[in-house]
């Protein structure tokens, strides 16, 4: 498909960020075009229940929402291509991204909304036993873990919070944390605190997954030297994200450790680029955060649409 | 559109659609309730269309049919397994984009 029209604005990635650009875009008149691998949503797709995205007063599905965003920014006509970059040209007035089928795509205005991805512990034992008893995704695997013992490793919002969820499934859950305090809001961490299946390894680190065919157990290691093996059915690596950077060209990009650095409109150091959502350097990683970026974004992009077409610059 | 052209298979047919016969075929091991599913559903329908005649594409529920991704080791999911002869060729988990899985289809020959 030789596409060589040059488009106004491409977004790259369709998590919410990414979508609410698209649907300010879109309702503006400018000719854009989201690039996404898969399905719309994002990591919120991997989400068992959102309970502070504003208009949900019982809360909501990270399933549902990504799909109302989808459909919103399909009702206003935002293009979507189902192909993800691979990499990208952004510092001539035409940026261009190559894509993961081969096929270029060109376009004045760049929204990066790539995203993030689940943090590997990196150690023994987790690439061979990925998916056969580790997992990066409490909504999708805990129903396979039906009256098992399992693990999940980390303190901060997801690790706590899909704890909870996955007692729906599991005998006992048990959550191995590096240090003493967490850093999950105060009202997940009573939930968990409080729940009667789920224990606490506190100054504890795995170091490493045992098992041949599948989990069987976990190696621990405590602050004060200690160190055993305790058995497990399953791990779940809740320990943070990393952004998702590998098509992104980080060396004409400010970034701080792969994060990339904006200003409060959105803007990267190159003219033209916008970046939001958990890609960004100083995001709070929450879905509405990211919605409004998107915004802001979009609205920055029409702006310096003029701009260029008015031959001022930015 | 395409979604007629993927086979849906359960614990009933895996064997005979999947296993036996001369083509290749990819299986989807999925469940209504899976995120990253969801997110690969529409790679899978393309990959229906494009290999239509050469590689079947096929789907299994594990809500509905337990006892396949039970043989198979499956815990966790979307996993797309790659069978030819019978055998597992090739095996991958989470949703990967469909460059990927066009290269691990087209690397069976």
């Amino acid at each position: 498909m030789a596409d060589n029209h040059i488009h106004q604005l491409v977004i790259v990635g369709g998590g919410p960020g990414g979508l609410a650009a698209g649907i300010y875009a879109a309702r503006a008149r400018i000719d854009a075009v989201l690039l996404e691998k898969g399905a719309t949503g994002g990591q919120i797709l991997n989400t068992d229940w959102i309970d502070n995205y504003p208009g949900f007063p019982e809360g909501v599905s990270g399933f549902e929402l990504a799909e109302r965003m989808g459909a919103q920014a399909q009702r206003f006509g935002l293009k979507v291509a189902m192909k993800s970059a691979v990499s990208m040209d952004l510092v001539a007035a035409v940026k261009t991204i190559h894509c993961d089928d081969g096929t270029t795509i060109q376009a004045h205005a760049v929204i990066l909304a790539t995203g993030a991805r689940p943090n590997h512990l990196n150690v023994p034992g987790e690439t061979e036993l990925t998916g056969k008893g580790v997992s990066y995704c409490a909504t999708c695997d805990g129903p396979f873990y039906r009256n098992l013992d399992i693990a999940v490793v980390g303190g901060g919002d997801t690790a706590l919070q899909e704890a909870v969820y996955l007692t729906k499934f599991a005998k006992t859950v048990t959550v191995v944390h590096r240090r003493q305090e967490f850093r999950a809001a105060p009202i997940i961490q009573e939930a968990a605190l409080a729940h009667e299946r789920i224990r606490f390894l506190y100054d504890a680190q795995v170091s490493a997954i045992l098992g041949s065919k599948e989990v069987e157990a976990l190696r621990i290691r405590y602050r004060d030297g200690r160190e055993e093996e305790r058995p497990f059915q399953g791990v779940f690596m809740l320990i943070g994200i990393t952004p998702n950077t590998g098509s992104l060209p980080l060396d004409q990009l400010h970034n701080e450790q792969g994060f990339v650095v904006t200003d409060g409109r959105m803007r990267t150091n190159l003219p033209g680029v916008m970046a939001v959502g958990d890609l960004r350097h100083d995001s709070i990683r929450q879905v509405v955060s990211a919605a409004g970026e998107g915004a802001v974004a979009a609205k920055e992009v029409e702006h310096y649409l003029e701009c260029i077409s008015h031959g001022k610059g930015a | 559109m395409s979604e007629d052209k993927i086979l849906h298979l359960n614990d009933d047919n895996f064997e005979a659609e999947a296993l036996q016969g001369n083509l290749p075929c990819l299986v989807d091991f999925w469940a209504p309730w899976c995120g990253p599913c969801k997110a690969i559903g529409p790679v899978i329908a393309e990959l229906a269309t494009q290999f239509d005649g050469k590689v079947k594409i096929a789907k299994v529920n594990v809500d509905e049919s337990p006892a396949t991704p039970g043989k198979y080791g499956i815990r966790a999911i979307p996993t797309l397994i790659l069978f030819k002869d019978g055998k597992v060729l090739d095996q991958v988990t989470g949703a990967v984009g469909k460059a990927q899985l066009v290269a691990m289809i087209e690397k069976a020959g």
